[in-house]
């Protein structure tokens, strides 16, 4: 283990950064060839680069659900959870429209469709009760509801859309619960598009050791720094073998951990990890020269120049690979 | 009654139109219809401009009529009731010079159409026998898709159109000879190509544009197989021998020039040999073939950095006015000389006026330009390579009949590029060779594969345009079958000679003290910012050290040892000392300039910079 240690002085970051941005250039070429074809999960650069963002919410953002081990193999178990989690909102099922006359609202429920969701016209009632605080009388009529709402005309328009918000059923955020077969292990997971692990925490019968997103960010809220950490390093990792592309997990080990280093998912760039380097001369040969200089000089502070870019500018050797070592005179 | 009000506002929408001129708003016009037809006769009568074009949206209702500029358009037989207007007798009055295209215009028979004309109005026939009463417009020749050099492109309709793209634009960059008065035109840059050929496959638009007359290109023995290592990657292999008797050879002009200009106050350049006492003055050795009046003797051979006219600049600045009346004048040396990389001939001499009046002087350096290692070849299919080899003549294969190829090109270069058009080129010029005539490669509409293959087993070679080929260094048999042919080879104007560069040590930047950029400055090559990312990544720091300072800017300064600012030296009083703390205790520092230059950008901003020293080493 020791013989295969990296050697001190070993300039890991360059290489780690070249051996992804390597390959990174050639997606650029691919990944914009497949123009055209309706993408489902962003992969390849733009999903790359969303993801050394750090972005709080991804382009298309996926939950994977796993239920405990007695059910991971029911397919049955899974879809009921899958049309329980996925989320219906009022709008979706029913349409609205205002009568500003008589200062109600009308909500048109499409039967037939919200049958196929489980739901009927007296769940919808219900939880306009329960989720609209201040709340006039409400008279049904087989497919429609009347809400009176004594309001000025620009608070009808507000409730309109907390009305149209209202959620009917399953977890909210969480849309197109789909279960997936894995052929490999022979088990069933959902995989729900969004997110929202809060709310799926509290699902019964869901192993939440195994609970997933592919959203770092969401995975560094609920599961810590560690896990997110190892999300980060993984979404990586499957994007590169994705593309086919060849990269050593060390590399991409190395940026996850500097992105996660600092105790919270920072991207690579000006407001992460460029930005909170301990130089000023490195800060300011990368972006916003002017902002550390001035910034720097107000709280009067020095730059050790211990730094690789800071040793450049000014002239000297830097401390790496063979500037690492010094003779001392005894 | 609903029913009758909708139709009427359906046929409202229909007939009438918006008319629009030139993009200007000008009216409505009752029946669109009407209108266009009445606008289109009337140009083709000639009773409005033939540069009028018109366009009709029935969707939107809209009319556009264009006659301003800029448009791009293509000439069309006019076809009325499934007819076209030319007739055979217009074709034979073309022929025998009674009729001229203009005439053409002006009846009508042929018309320019625009894009928006074309796709709103027109249906047009590719050939005659598709039409139908219902075309308006009839192609004159369908190779007429492409533009005027792809055109003279034989067998093009076999290439993909990437390389024609490429092939069109390289063909603009050929040497052959580009004007017949080369001799008495003072070019700033030109090439010449010797013995031009027209080439032997040929198209119908490539005579009718009377390129025949100026060449650009020779008609060139190709042999499709590697030979060693040294066609690789699009390089080429050619006969040194062929180069020898003048394959590819071109001559270079390049033309200096100066004037004699008047300035503010009366004072004047003046164009003499300069003499020692002229600030600026170079080494006698440069000018000693100037002649008396200054300017160089024509047949001198020059080599960079020889002064090619003389001449004596007033000072840049007054300096010193004259106190006691007139002094003689401090005159500054401002001669052409020869560029980096120029070396030549002088070809001419010309003296004229310039617009302003002042004495004119053009120098023309003549160069010849043997093909050599690393020059730029290319035929008319987009397959360009640069010489790998010059091969002796004896070391090349050569077939049963004594034939040596000029040229050698890989076979890998074909498949991928799909430039079929180059394959059957060679074989029509091996045909055209054969029966001493030129071979027709118009796209659509040329000799067929199957006839040039079947005149060249007439001929006695095999139809396939293989030959068996006898290695030039054993004499023994090659194994496998060589496609060869004679095909159209251009040299392109990327010659070595006029780009090789090199520097050791040269001219720094007066603002950062960094090498020049730039042949034309002596320049370095960037030492880039992903360059040193690698050396980084090497672990390398000395060898970084080395290009970003010892080899670029590196500058000692003087830093106070108290304050840490920069110091000055007082010459006078031999003494370093801090313009700030005026502090002694001063240090001489190694670091780059453009450091230096960042610490003075940073006390621009008011802020002020302090450097604390520490031991060396540690």
């Amino acid at each position: 283990m020791v013989k295969k240690l990296i050697d001190s002085g070993e300039a890991v970051g360059i290489v780690a950064a070249q051996s992804l941005g390597e390959p990174g250039t050639q997606m650029t070429m691919r990944t914009f060839h497949y123009a055209g074809v309706a993408e489902q999960v962003p992969t390849g650069l733009p999903r790359l680069i969303e993801l050394v963002d750090a972005r709080r919410e991804p382009a298309q953002p996926l939950t994977d659900i796993y239920l405990i081990p007695r059910y991971v193999k029911d397919k049955k178990k899974n879809e009921e959870v899958a049309i329980a989690l996925e989320h219906v909102s009022l709008s979706d099922v029913c349409t609205v429209t205002e009568n500003f006359v008589r200062k109600e609202l009308r909500i048109k429920v499409d039967l037939k469709f919200a049958q196929s969701k489980g739901i009927t016209v007296k769940n919808i009632i219900s939880m306009l009760r329960l989720q609209l605080d201040k709340i006039g009388k409400i008279k049904s009529k087989r497919d429609q509801i009347l809400l009176h709402v004594d309001t000025t005309y620009a608070k009808l328009r507000k409730i309109t859309l907390k009305v149209k918000a209202v959620s009917l059923k399953g977890v909210k955020g969480l849309n197109r619960a789909t279960v997936v077969h894995s052929e490999k292990t022979g088990e069933y997971f959902i995989r729900a598009g969004g997110f929202n692990m809060h709310d799926v925490k509290k699902v019964d019968d869901l192993d939440y050791g195994r609970l997933y997103s592919n959203n770092v960010r969401e995975i560094e809220k609920h599961f810590g720094i560690e896990a997110a950490r190892n999300a980060m390093l993984k979404e990586i990792k499957q994007v590169m073998d994705l593309q086919g592309l060849l990269v050593d997990v060390r590399h991409l080990m190395l940026i996850s951990d500097a992105m996660c280093a600092r105790g919270s998912v920072e991207p690579v760039g000006r407001h992460g990890l460029s930005g909170r380097k301990s130089s000023v001369l490195a800060r300011a040969a990368f972006e916003e020269t002017v902002k550390h200089l001035v910034n720097a000089s107000i709280e009067g502070q020095e730059d050790p120049l211990n730094g690789v870019t800071e040793n450049i500018i000014i002239g000297q050797t830097v401390k790496l690979g063979t500037g690492k070592v010094r003779l001392v005179m005894r | 009654m609903m029913a009758t009000h909708k139709t009427k506002v359906h046929k409202e929408k229909t007939t009438r139109a918006v008319v629009f001129l030139n993009g200007l708003y000008m009216g409505f016009h009752e029946n669109g219809d009407e209108l266009v037809k009445e606008v289109i006769a009337k140009r083709r009568t000639g009773e409005l401009t033939s540069n009028l074009n018109i366009s009709y949206q029935p969707s939107t209702g809209e009319i556009h009529i264009n006659t301003s500029g800029g448009r791009i358009r293509r000439p069309y037989i006019v076809v009325k009731n499934g007819k076209p207007l030319l007739t055979k007798e217009h074709i034979e009055k073309l022929k025998s010079n009674e009729l001229a295209w203009n005439d053409l215009l002006a009846k009508g028979i042929i018309e320019n159409l625009d894009a928006e004309e074309e796709g709103s109005l027109s249906l047009i026939a590719m050939t005659e026998d598709e039409l139908t009463p219902g075309h308006t417009h009839l192609e004159i020749d369908n190779s007429s898709i492409t533009g005027v050099v792809v055109s003279t492109f034989p067998y093009s309709d076999h290439n993909s159109s990437p390389r024609l793209t490429m092939a069109s634009s390289m063909t603009k960059q050929s040497l052959g000879l580009y004007s017949v008065n080369f001799n008495y035109r003072q070019d700033s840059r030109g090439h010449v190509q010797f013995y031009p050929q027209a080439p032997l496959v040929q198209t119908s638009s490539y005579k009718a544009l009377n390129f025949d007359k100026r060449p650009a290109g020779q008609n060139f023995v190709v042999a499709v197989m590697s030979y060693y290592g040294y066609n690789m990657s699009d390089a080429l292999v050619i006969n040194k021998n062929s180069i020898d008797r003048a394959l590819g050879r071109s001559v270079f002009y390049k033309t200096y020039e100066t004037e004699e200009r008047r300035y503010p106050g009366g004072q004047k350049d003046k164009l003499m040999a300069p003499t020692p006492n002229i600030v600026g003055y170079r080494e006698e050795e440069l000018y000693k073939n100037l002649d008396e009046d200054g300017i160089i003797l024509p047949e001198v051979s020059i080599k960079p950095r020889d002064v090619l006219i003389g001449k004596v600049s007033p000072p840049r600045f007054m300096e010193e006015v004259a106190t006691f009346g007139i002094t003689e004048e401090k005159r500054r040396e401002n001669s052409v000389t020869a560029k980096g990389g120029d070396y030549g001939i002088v070809d001419s001499v010309m003296l004229s006026e310039s617009l302003a009046g002042n004495k004119l002087v053009k120098v023309k350096l003549r160069s010849l330009k043997v093909p050599e290692l690393g020059d730029k070849f290319a035929s008319r299919h987009g397959q360009k390579g640069v010489l790998g080899y010059l091969c002796p003549q004896e070391d090349l294969p050569f077939t049963a009949s004594g034939i040596v190829p000029d040229l050698m090109v890989n076979p890998h270069a074909i498949p991928s590029r799909t430039t079929a058009g180059h394959i059957i080129e060679m074989l029509g010029g091996k045909v055209g060779c054969m029966s001493g005539r030129n071979i027709n490669g118009t796209m659509f509409s040329g000799e067929k594969e199957e006839d040039l293959r079947a005149e060249l087993k007439k001929y006695g070679f095999e139809e396939t345009g293989e030959e068996i080929l006898y290695d030039g260094i054993t004499g023994a048999k090659l194994k496998a079958k060589i496609f060869i042919g004679v095909i159209y080879y251009q040299r392109l104007h990327h010659l070595v000679s006029n780009k090789i560069h090199v520097r050791s040590r040269g001219p720094v930047q007066l603002l950062t003290h960094q090498p020049t950029e730039g042949k034309a400055r002596e320049g370095g090559l960037r030492f880039g910012e992903m360059e040193r990312d690698c050396l980084i990544g090497y672990g390398a720091s000395q060898v970084i050290k080395e290009r970003l300072l010892e080899q670029s800017d590196k500058t000692v300064a003087l830093v106070c040892a108290n304050c840490g600012s920069l110091g000055v030296h007082d010459y006078v009083k031999r003494r370093d000392y801090c313009p700030v703390c005026k502090g002694t205790r001063m240090e001489r520092i190694e670091m780059s300039y453009a450091f230096k230059l960042l610490l003075d950008e940073i006390k621009s901003l008011g802020i002020f910079p302090r450097l604390k020293l520490g031991e060396k080493g540690k």
